[in-house]
């Protein structure tokens, strides 16, 4: 039975009579898949735009209002062999594009400022040597101080804003020592201009700012993209609730447009996307993703439901819950909230170089202006020289240093998979030496899988897996995807509670429980020799087999771990799990240090206890149950299996089966720290050249002009040296 | 060298021109998809395919 959808939580209404959606598209990388796309959508009736944006992998569609059920967009994408979910557009995204659009127009407007006051400059510098008048030179002075004032006040305003947004907080950041470069290349420049002088800066402080919008705005559109990526994830999940419009009928509703009081319907195979207590039904329930507990609980009329359980025998009907009122959910809430509190500030890198380089700077200017009076110059020769030393040291390199390492670095660990959610995320995992893992959904894979599938014939296999897809236990489920069974048996029946039947070449076939399938012996020695896992038996005739069923490690989990080990990090493994299953895993990967039956409060504790005894620790968890943990570690990351919670908590979230990307991330982030210090002595290299010969009285904007551009291609190139992967690359 | 007085100001009328251009096609949402307009560039037009296609 397939529930009526209904999506007009996500459609908007554009006024005149158009609606807007949009919508989340899985599998399109091409251009053929765009054009096949945007053609077989706009052939529906009244489809006014089907635009697909290849670089967030969406759909925009508008269609004249009330001709048109959204299901049929997501019903012709299927069709044509794409799976499209329905996207909630989110304010913090709307936010980002903003800020985008702002520093383009900034970076735009810097650029043509700057080509402009250049073409200006080089005939000054050029009539210099040959017969420009003083005249002519004044006059283009007063040309640049009108391109280059206002320009400088329109597109300055990202380092200006940050720079105060610093002072306000009485500290300091790499925008206070740019936003003094600018403003005081400026204001000399004009008075230079008033007195007739030779030299103006307005190039060389026009010229820095493009160079650092151009570096911002890269930072900004990668982060923006990975943001975006992670949000189709979360829209990928299929957040939907099944509620009951009326007595016995039900609808397929967006969780966000559940209300509590609601009545939902989870049906045997289901993810709970809601909190809430059971009103009605038996079943027993699969908490692991709240818990770690991997064995299923009892659950009737009473039972606390929390979003992310899985549903596993008998219908269940859910009366939808304040999420403040679970109990479970207000203690990690709670958790949560103390340990995002207790998080210290993390210095980034570049603002503790700043730290060093602006009292050095700014000493250094003041030194020469007196050294130069000193020396028996006038004030007016003392200050211009002064402000040549701040501007030559202007920390275009420096500003770059960072920022350009930082975006390389994000989108190469977007192409391995790994998903940033916060900026200096890859400094703080640089420094990482200690790795703690949670076991259920992280180390191991979310989805059960047969343990002893080589044990089991494959005519038998292949027959279970058939039977199986009659049913919709998840345990069948993964004996079903295990035997690869495409084709369901015909006339398989579900006995509830206990398994599913049917016939096969005039024989019985039962596929359930041990006792429904009289092979409690074989079932009982099975679960003897691996405690934690699930049984299922078969029977075909006189044949007899059990089934395995459990949550497999991660396929290079393994390797992963040894890997981490060959960096020199500690691993060690903090589960919700019961001892035994948590032993076995922790056998298998050779992990010495764990512990099993771990509360979220036990969690923070040891997380805190390793911090004190001066580990830099790197949390890997998915559950409910983590959550806390990850926010309380150095730096956190998630699989994309994971809870909304966990994922909106970690710094990283990784995609894929599997372990790799956390390897790979700590390999990218160790490179690109290296990369980002080397920027910073390149920076100070290049300054230590350039700032004698300003205190000599010897730079002229031309030689400010070429040193500034040399350094900062100089960075942005040992920068591009962050894409390649040292070792072991695959 | 009066010439200049004509020259200057139409080298950076020019100059404005760009930026104001610039200005539009980012209002116009045409720096939302930078990979998607890459591969749009070397599509088909939509009326020669369905020629085509007869």
């Amino acid at each position: 039975m397939q529930a009526a959808r209904d999506f007009s939580h996500y459609v908007r209404d554009l006024g005149s009579g158009l609606s807007h959606l949009d919508l989340a598209v899985e599998g399109v990388n091409c251009a053929g898949c765009m054009s096949k796309i945007e053609r077989g959508l706009s052939a529906l009736p009244n489809v006014t735009l089907a635009r697909v944006n290849l670089t967030d992998r969406r759909v925009a569609l508008e269609w004249k209002e009330g001709a048109l059920d959204p299901a049929r967009f997501i019903d012709r994408l299927a069709e044509l062999g794409y799976k499209a979910y329905p996207f909630e557009p989110v304010q913090a995204e709307a936010i980002e594009t903003e800020q985008a659009n702002f520093l383009l127009r900034c970076l735009g407007v810097a650029a043509f400022a700057a080509m402009n006051v250049m073409m200006l400059s080089v005939p000054v510098w050029s009539g210099s040597v040959t017969d420009m008048i003083p005249e002519q030179r004044d006059f283009f002075h007063w040309l640049s101080a009108l391109v280059a004032l206002p320009a400088a006040a329109y597109s300055g305003r990202p380092f200006f804003r940050s720079a105060f947004r610093a002072l306000g907080a009485g500290g300091t950041n790499m925008d206070v020592p740019i936003s003094i470069g600018i403003v005081l290349a400026l204001a000399m420049s004009v008075a230079e201009t008033i007195h007739h002088a030779e030299h103006t800066y307005f190039d060389a402080a026009l010229m820095l700012i493009t160079f650092l919008v151009a570096g911002r705005y890269l930072d900004q559109s990668m982060r923006r993209k990975t943001r975006a990526v992670a949000a189709n994830l979360a829209a990928l999940k299929a957040e939907t609730a099944t509620k009951f419009v009326g007595v016995d009928e039900v609808c397929e509703v967006p969780v966000a447009a559940v209300r509590a009081g609601d009545i939902v319907l989870l049906r045997p195979g289901d993810r709970s996307a809601v909190d809430g207590t059971v009103v009605d039904g038996q079943s027993s329930i699969d908490q692991s993703l709240i818990t770690g507990e991997t064995l299923p609980a009892k659950a009737g009329p009473g039972t606390a439901v929390y979003a992310g359980m899985l549903n596993l025998s008998g219908a269940l009907r859910v009366r939808v819950a304040a999420t403040s009122e679970g109990t479970l959910l207000a203690e990690i809430g709670r958790l949560l909230e103390n340990a995002v509190q207790a998080r210290c500030r993390y210095v980034q890198l570049a603002d503790r170089a700043s730290r060093l380089y602006a009292p050095i700077v700014h000493a250094a200017a003041l030194l020469t202006m007196l050294g130069w009076v000193a020396f028996g110059a006038s004030w007016h020769e003392a200050i211009v020289t002064a402000i040549s030393v701040l501007i030559i040291t202007c920390p275009c390199a420096l500003g770059l240093a960072i920022p350009a390492v930082q975006t390389i670095v994000s989108g190469a660990m977007f192409r391995t998979g790994v998903l940033l959610n916060s900026g200096d995320a890859i400094e703080r995992l640089a420094g990482v030496n200690k790795v703690v893992f949670d076991k259920t959904g992280t180390l191991t894979l979310p989805e059960l899988d047969v343990a002893n599938a080589a044990d089991i014939p494959q005519d038998v296999f292949d027959l279970a897996g058939q039977v199986a897809l009659g049913s919709h236990h998840p345990v069948a489920a993964a004996v079903a995807r295990a035997a690869g069974a495409r084709t369901p048996m015909a006339g398989v029946e579900e006995v509830t509670g206990q398994g599913v039947r049917g016939v096969f070449n005039g024989l019985e076939v039962r596929l359930g429980r041990p006792s429904f399938c009289g092979v409690e012996e074989l079932a009982n020695e099975l679960l003897f020799r691996d405690p934690e896992c699930s049984v299922v038996g078969f029977r075909s005739g006189d044949a007899r087999h059990v089934f395995a069923v459990r949550q497999n490690l991660r396929p290079d989990a393994v390797a992963s771990v040894a890997a981490l080990r060959q960096y020199g990090i500690d691993v060690e493994i903090l589960s919700g799990d019961r001892e035994p299953a948590v032993r076995h895993a922790a056998g298998q990967l050779g992990i010495h240090q764990w512990r099993a039956g771990v509360t979220p409060a036990d969690k923070i504790a040891r997380i805190d206890e390793l911090k004190q005894l001066g580990f830099k620790v790197l949390m890997v968890g998915d559950g409910m149950n983590d959550a806390p943990a990850l926010a309380a570690a150095n730096v956190s990351m998630s699989p994309s299996s994971a809870t909304h919670l966990s994922q909106a908590t970690a710094d990283m979230v990784f995609l894929g089966d599997r372990l790799a990307p956390v390897v790979a991330a700590i390999e990218f982030s160790r490179k690109a720290l290296r990369l980002m210090r080397q920027n910073l002595w390149l920076a100070a290299g290049y300054n230590l050249l350039a700032v004698p010969v300003a205190i000599a009285g010897l730079a002229t904007p031309l030689v400010a002009a070429a040193a500034m551009s040399g350094s900062s291609m100089l960075v942005v190139l040992n920068a591009l040296r962050a894409q390649r992967r040292d070792r072991g690359a695959d | 060298m009066e010439v200049l007085v004509f020259l200057v100001p139409l080298a950076l009328m020019l100059g404005l021109i760009g930026l104001v251009a610039f200005l539009w096609s980012l209002k116009s949402g045409q720096y939302d998809d930078l990979e998607g307009a890459g591969w749009r560039a070397i599509e088909d037009d939509e009326a020669e395919r369905e020629t085509r296609a007869q």
